[in-house]
């Protein structure tokens, strides 16, 4: 579904993803992690087409299409979802109207007929239904005086409505008391399918002990530099990242903090 | 007096002999003001004497006047012997005969409005028998109304039918002596709307410039005059939610609301006059008084206005909350892009007790567009009681635009509770691209973006216009984003 190639990226002067390979399959869950700065957060912006972020280097396949020569909406269109580390707010338009113009826009793109209000409605029952996610948040604007919490939900409820190919997750445990934690884990597990490949962007192990990743990726300085299997995460939250600098024989001064 | 005065001067008497309209198209003053215009286009009105008075008062009144500088607007110096101060509509024979004649560009944006063909062509200035049943429309619409006993016409055929009405109102709320435009106004005004609500009557429709086609290009100088009487409701749809095409670089238009007794006016603007091109070249210069007298007892008067249009916009529709627990209320949106100017804002003047108004006002600043709020909320020391409410929101699409923010506040008796609010705040890139994520373009977001913005606003426009309003939104906001 996915495949990236000695990706290289930056913002600005700073070079933070320097030859990044990452392959994922339709029906994977995978979970990148690593310290700070390491460019995780970078990775997901540019997958999901920030223009900050300057691409140098490097190929993304998406389903076939080059999806660096695509514009945000036309990724959104092709079925990438991105939840956002800090869900921004839209103050005066409800969480309703937002959806569905989304919803109507993703279709118009694919050549599919608009949602019709009733057909839009029952989509919004079965998925609240879906997430257990109250229906009194669909009436209030986009994520205005929502909680850290509600926020995130949120996102996971716009990702459940959008039913993307590929959902990143960026950091979506940050700022999470455990109790909202588990809401928003069975979230993704419940959205887990078959045709669908979620990628999980995370600091710690915490998440995935709720969502249990096909495969755990560590990043570190701009590069994948281990991958293996979920309990791969435990080790990392045992032994922090420094013993994986060790093993790479590169220079741990590189890294700088970036978050 | 001039021969060329006097020669029109003779043919504008001719045409008392075979009816005003008919020989309407061979009607055009020369450039200038002086007291023969004015006696001409009175005379042209078969206006009442006292009429004529007022207005030859009113012009000298205004000789004596200095245009206002205070406005945070810049703009050439008007030449006002250079305007034409009665030009009778294009003749059918002059206007575009079909919309193949009209500006395409004009016709797209009617489209996307969803605007039908018919309507399209009035809009445009097509010759009006090509667009067949308006008059048939504003004739039932009329006898309707009659039937209430409701008056609905234009300026001129109240002037002559209601003489009585007209004197005793006119210039009640906006004398002639308020301002250098309202007098210039008072003096040439051409024609306008007229409308009175007997005791008790709930109006039982929108009422809208658009139905009375007879008032369609009436020029630079309109004035309105709106009377509720005892107990009864009005609402008033002003302009239209296409761009009108107009030649006239200045509009000055008075307009005046009296609510008595327990009565309620809401007057609904959506002014979307060419705004000039993006070097600020032409475009409409609009200069209109807008007042209301909250004469009666619990009487209400409600503004709200979506203003997109106009090179210059100087407007403050305001209240004067002078029955006791009367209630001003004003809602406004203006957007301005390119070089458009506009200061706008409006006054609430707290007389009765018990009074009470709202202010909400939303700025839009986009391109180069400078956005001015400037509001006036007076308490005087009688109106004990008196409360206030005032936001001021303020929102920048770009770096090279302004919004700036002039509340005057004057409170004369301390039982009076004044609240204030104001925010600015800019169309971050964040925003665009959460909404880009989820698959809209740049241009839609920035439109879901100022509709949420304005949405206190438009939720005081009638359903249908509300929906035009947002598209009206989205079209002008075409292009602001990179």
């Amino acid at each position: 579904m996915l495949e990236i190639k000695d990706l290289h990226a930056r913002v600005g002067d700073q070079v933070i993803l320097r030859g990044l390979n990452l392959k994922v399959n339709a029906g994977e869950v995978h979970s990148i992690m690593g310290p700070n700065g390491s460019g995780k957060s970078t990775l997901a912006q540019v997958l999901a087409g920030r223009d900050t972020y300057e691409v140098t280097g490097g190929t993304i396949n998406f389903n076939g299409a080059d999806l660096l020569d695509l514009d945000p909406e036309e990724r959104a269109g092709e079925g990438l979802f991105m939840a956002f580390q800090y869900p921004v707010e839209i103050p005066g338009v409800s969480n309703t109207y937002f959806l569905r113009a989304a919803l109507n826009a993703v279709r118009t793109y694919r050549g599919e007929e608009e949602v019709d209000a009733a057909d839009f409605l029952d989509l919004v029952s079965e998925k609240t239904e879906l997430l257990k996610i109250g229906k009194d948040l669909l009436r209030r604007p986009v994520n205005e005086g929502f909680s850290g919490g509600e926020k995130k939900r949120n996102e996971i409820f716009q990702m459940a409505m959008l039913e993307p190919k590929l959902a990143i997750l960026d950091e979506t445990d940050s700022g999470l008391d455990i109790d909202a934690l588990k809401i928003v884990a069975e979230g993704v597990n419940a959205l887990r399918s078959p045709e669908r490949a979620i990628i999980i962007v995370t600091h710690y192990q915490r998440l995935l002990a709720y969502i249990v990743p096909d495969q755990v990726h560590v990043l570190s300085r701009g590069r994948i530099v281990k991958s293996g299997p979920p309990e791969l995460a435990l080790e990392l939250e045992a032994k922090g990242y420094g013993w994986l600098d060790e093993e790479n024989t590169e220079s741990p001064t590189a890294a700088q903090s970036r978050g | 007096m001039s021969s060329e005065i006097q020669e029109l001067q003779e043919i504008a008497n001719q045409e008392y002999k075979y009816g005003f309209y008919s020989d309407i198209e061979a009607d055009s003053l020369p450039p200038g003001l002086n007291e023969d215009v004015i006696r001409l286009i009175s005379s042209k009105k078969q206006e009442p004497a006292f009429l004529l008075e007022w207005r030859l008062k009113a012009y000298h009144h205004w000789l004596k006047m200095e245009e206002p500088t205070w406005a945070f607007v810049n703009y050439p110096a008007i030449d006002y012997q250079d305007i034409i101060y009665y030009s009778a509509p294009k003749s059918q024979a002059d206007a575009p005969q079909s919309l193949d004649e009209v500006d395409p560009e004009l016709i797209e944006t009617y489209n996307k409005l969803g605007i039908p063909l018919a309507e399209q062509g009035m809009l445009a200035g097509v010759a009006v028998d090509a667009v067949f049943d308006s008059v048939s429309v504003a004739t039932t619409f009329k006898s309707k109304l009659a039937e209430l006993g409701i008056i609905f016409s234009s300026f001129s055929e109240a002037a002559q039918e209601h003489p009585e009405l007209i004197e005793k109102y006119i210039g009640s709320v906006v004398p002639y002596t308020d301002n250098f435009f309202a007098a210039l106004n008072s003096a040439v005004f051409t024609d306008g709307s007229f409308c009175y609500i007997p005791k008790g009557v709930r109006c039982p429709m929108e009422l809208s410039t658009y139905f009375r086609i007879n008032a369609a290009k009436t020029g630079q100088f309109e004035r309105t005059l709106i009377i509720a009487d005892e107990g009864s409701h009005v609402s008033y749809l002003e302009g239209c939610t296409a761009p009108m095409r107009d030649e006239n670089q200045l509009h000055a238009a008075v307009v005046e609301l009296v609510a008595h007794d327990n009565a309620t006016i809401k007057y609904s603007t959506i002014q979307n006059w060419y705004p000039g091109n993006e070097k600020g070249e032409g475009g409409i210069y609009n200069f209109v008084t807008k007042r209301g007298k909250c004469a009666g007892r619990r009487s209400k008067i409600s503004w709200t206005q979506v203003e997109t249009g106009s090179a210059i916009t100087w407007k403050y529709p305001s209240c004067i909350l002078q029955g006791d627990e009367s209630i001003g209320e004003f809602y406004s949106v203006a957007l301005t892009k390119m070089r458009q100017q506009a200061d706008t804002g409006t006054k609430m003047i707290h007389i009765g007790k018990n009074t009470s108004s709202n202010i909400v006002s939303k700025g839009i600043s986009a391109g180069q567009g400078q956005n001015t709020y400037r509001g006036q909320v007076r308490i005087n020391q009688s109106a004990a009681g008196a409360r206030n409410y005032t936001q001021c929101d303020s929102l920048l699409i770009g770096d090279q635009c302004g919004a700036h923010t002039f509340p005057y506040i004057d409170v004369k008796n301390s039982s009076a509770q004044m609240e204030h609010e104001a925010s600015t705040s800019k169309i971050g890139e964040d925003q665009i691209f959460y909404c880009q994520q989820r698959g809209l373009s740049a241009e839609d977001a920035v439109s879901v973006i100022v509709n949420g913005f304005c949405k206190e606003v438009f939720k005081e426009l009638p359903m249908e216009f509300a929906v035009e309003a947002r598209k009206l939104l989205s079209i002008s906001l075409e292009g602001s984003v990179g």
